[in-house]
């Protein structure tokens, strides 16, 4: 219970069956005050369910949700200190935008003066940029316009807990990144505890302060963006966020010597106590270095390039290299001397060992079966 | 084919046709026509007994379209709360009770009233203190009865169809917005169903007020519209049944036609 205080939400043991299915199993989280939550993982993996349990809109089948330390079980969606953004925005059809934003604010006891309400929607639109919108109706606004409607209804309570699920995903690019550094902010002035879901991972990197991936109802990493990023827990988590490279590979009795399917060794640089035997190497596209040119005896693996992808800051290639299977190498341009390599080019790539990660193959395999494709 | 159907609708509609346009002849025999005149109307209106048979179908119309109104709404929202199982189940009771005909429901209610009387009013008449004890009998209450339990399900099978167009979302929405469920009623749930409780409303009333069949068994002595019409029929067609066979019609028509738009723009509007 020591936690207890600072926590903002805890869940504590909690599972979710709906008949046969369980959506969410056996999950135990604490969420400190003030943070900001990303709850990531593939479609249907249980973020939403998650979320509802926050809200007060499913019950656990076992387990319990807190928030602010006090357990949740029974208590209604309306008695709950959190609103929710609603994946489907989920809007008053016959309420106009400024109708829907108020309403928070007049179910209020005790009451708020309908000035004091007025200029708070105002603020609050003006906040998602809406500013001159308060008297349409909500069905002559666009998919992202509606977006915001619904943010702005949440927000303008100013909730201890604020659930967003996928709040940002009918904005198109510019308007997205606009709306992330704006829920930041925002999240960091008003001190309010974010849980975010998203399934895009960039979102996730870039706005929480704490990101959970999530797979099949369990929780497989929860760490800070860097954490999950830098040392995924397992090959799941390494594919999920951000891209990877696969080698299938033995790992010798020594713990460092990997055997690699053309028979040649590679040594790890460190013992890695994962056990010898069947292993996957991961290594992201960015930790490798591609030179141009393939002198058959250099340094790394010879490849040939067979796709670019110009992306203005980076390029993103397709190298395949015999025996070994296709690699995907991010070259920044800033290092590349203004170089692009064209497909067909012989090349070599070479990495840190440092930088690999080794995972048993028995990780390959989830449990709960999720379908993730796993690359090489 | 094309004459075929010509030929259905040429039967389904002259005889109506045929009635309107006999109201409005001037002569007294159902089987010339004379010249223009609307003194039928004038004849019909200022009868005392058609009006009275009117008052009283106007008043089971109202009272019973808008109990079915009310409770039928009431079921309708109840009914979204339960299990699929029982949802399915009530579904098809509803569905079935719309599709029973007029004559089994006027028997079967004549029955359960008559049981029902016959075990309630000596009961009445062993514990009721004084002499003047009132006895349970046939009238407005029985066909207020028979025509609002028919027109619940029509009502519940219109707004049932409303409510799961709306979708849980905007309900729990309002509830994560501090809503209690009854706010929650109030704002969100009552003024997107409200048209097609109207309609229901209208439908139930069209109905009660054309029925003939269930009110002919359950009356006792009271005399509906459509009751009277038929008493009078059997001495003979006169050009004043004619009149108010219009009136009916054109009534009928007009709310069904209400009840219709109001159906069809939620569709539209959701
Ligand atoms: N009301 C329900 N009844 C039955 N099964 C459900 C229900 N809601 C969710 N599920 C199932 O639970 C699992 C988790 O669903 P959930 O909505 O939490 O996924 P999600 O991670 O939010 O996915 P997405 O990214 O597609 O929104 C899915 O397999 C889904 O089919
Ligand atoms: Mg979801």
């Amino acid at each position: 219970m020591g936690s207890a205080a600072r926590d903002d939400i805890e869940f504590r043991s909690v599972t979710k069956a709906y008949g046969a299915v369980t959506a969410v199993r056996n999950i135990s989280l604490n969420v400190p005050k003030g943070a900001f939550l990303a709850l990531l993982g593939p479609s249907g993996c249980g973020k939403t369910t998650c979320l509802r349990m926050i809200g007060g809109f499913e019950q656990p089948t076992s387990g319990e949700v807190l928030i602010a330390g006090s357990g949740m079980n029974g208590v209604p969606p309306y008695r709950r200190p959190v609103n929710m953004v609603f994946q489907h925005y989920a809007l008053f059809p016959h309420f106009n935008v400024e109708q829907n934003v108020a309403y928070g604010l007049r179910q209020m006891r005790p009451r708020i003066p309908a000035q004091e309400i007025k200029r708070r929607v105002g603020e609050a639109l003006e906040m998602v940029r809406l500013g001159g919108f308060a008297n349409r109706r909500i069905h002559e606004m666009s998919g992202g316009q509606q977006q915001r409607v619904a943010l702005a209804r949440a927000l303008v309570n100013r909730p201890s807990v604020l659930l967003l699920d996928e709040p940002l995903a009918a904005l198109d690019k510019k308007l997205r990144s606009a709306m992330q550094i704006e829920l930041q902010t925002l999240q960091r002035e008003l001190g309010i505890t974010f849980v975010l879901v998203t399934h895009d991972q960039e979102e996730a990197l870039s706005m929480a302060d704490l990101v959970c991936v999530m797979s099949g109802g369990a929780i497989k990493q929860l760490g800070a963006p860097q954490d999950v990023y830098d040392r995924p827990a397992d090959l799941f988590v390494a594919d999920f966020v951000g891209k990877t490279n696969h080698i299938q590979a033995t790992l010798e009795a020594d713990g460092r010597t990997l055997r690699l399917p053309d028979g040649s060794a590679l040594d790890v640089g460190a013992e890695r106590n994962i056990g010898a035997g069947e292993t996957t190497l991961a290594i992201r596209p960015e930790a490798i270095r591609l030179t141009p040119g393939g002198e058959p005896r250099g340094e790394g693996f010879a490849g040939t390039v067979t796709h670019r992808i110009f992306l203005g800051s980076s390029v993103e290639y397709s190298v395949s290299v015999p025996a070994l299977g296709d690699f995907l190498v991010t070259a920044d341009r800033s290092t590349d001397e203004g170089q692009l390599v064209e497909p067909g080019q012989s090349v070599r790539l070479g990495f840190d060992p440092a930088a690999a990660h080794l995972f048993p193959a028995s990780h390959a395999a989830q449990p709960e079966g999720n379908t993730h494709g796993q690359q090489t | 084919m094309r004459a075929l159907v010509f030929a259905v609708y040429l039967f389904l509609y002259t005889p109506i046709a045929l009635v309107v346009l006999f109201s409005f002849n001037s002569g007294r025999n159902a089987s010339e026509l004379v010249g223009f005149s609307t003194q039928w109307y004038g004849r019909a209106l200022s009868n005392p007994f058609l009006m009275e048979a009117l008052q009283t179908s106007l008043i089971i119309a109202f009272t019973s379209a808008g109990l079915a109104a009310v409770f039928g709404t009431m079921a309708a929202i109840g009914l979204e709360r339960v299990g699929p199982r029982v949802r399915a189940i009530f579904d098809g009771l509803f569905a079935a009770a719309i599709v029973v005909p007029g004559v089994v429901i006027g028997i079967a209610t004549l029955v359960a009233l008559a049981e029902l009387f016959s075990f309630v009013n000596p009961m009445l008449a062993s514990v009721w203190p004084g002499t003047n004890v009132p006895k349970l009998s046939l009238g407005y209450g029985s066909i207020i009865a028979a025509h609002g339990l028919f027109s619940m399900a029509l009502v519940t099978m219109i707004v049932k169809a409303r409510i799961a167009s709306l979708g849980r979302d905007i309900v729990e929405a309002s509830g994560d917005l501090y809503a209690s469920p009854l706010t929650t009623f109030r704002e969100i749930v009552l003024p997107q169903i409200r048209p097609s409780i109207v309609a229901g409303f209208l439908l139930a009333f069209t109905f009660s007020f054309d029925d003939f069949i269930i009110a002919f068994f359950v009356a006792g002595s009271k005399t509906t519209l459509p009751i009277y019409v038929f008493a009078s029929i059997r001495r003979g067609v006169t050009p004043e049944i004619n009149a108010v066979a219009t009136m009916v019609l054109v009534a009928s028509l007009v709310l069904i036609v209400i009840a219709r738009i109001l159906m069809r723009e939620k569709k539209i509007a959701s």
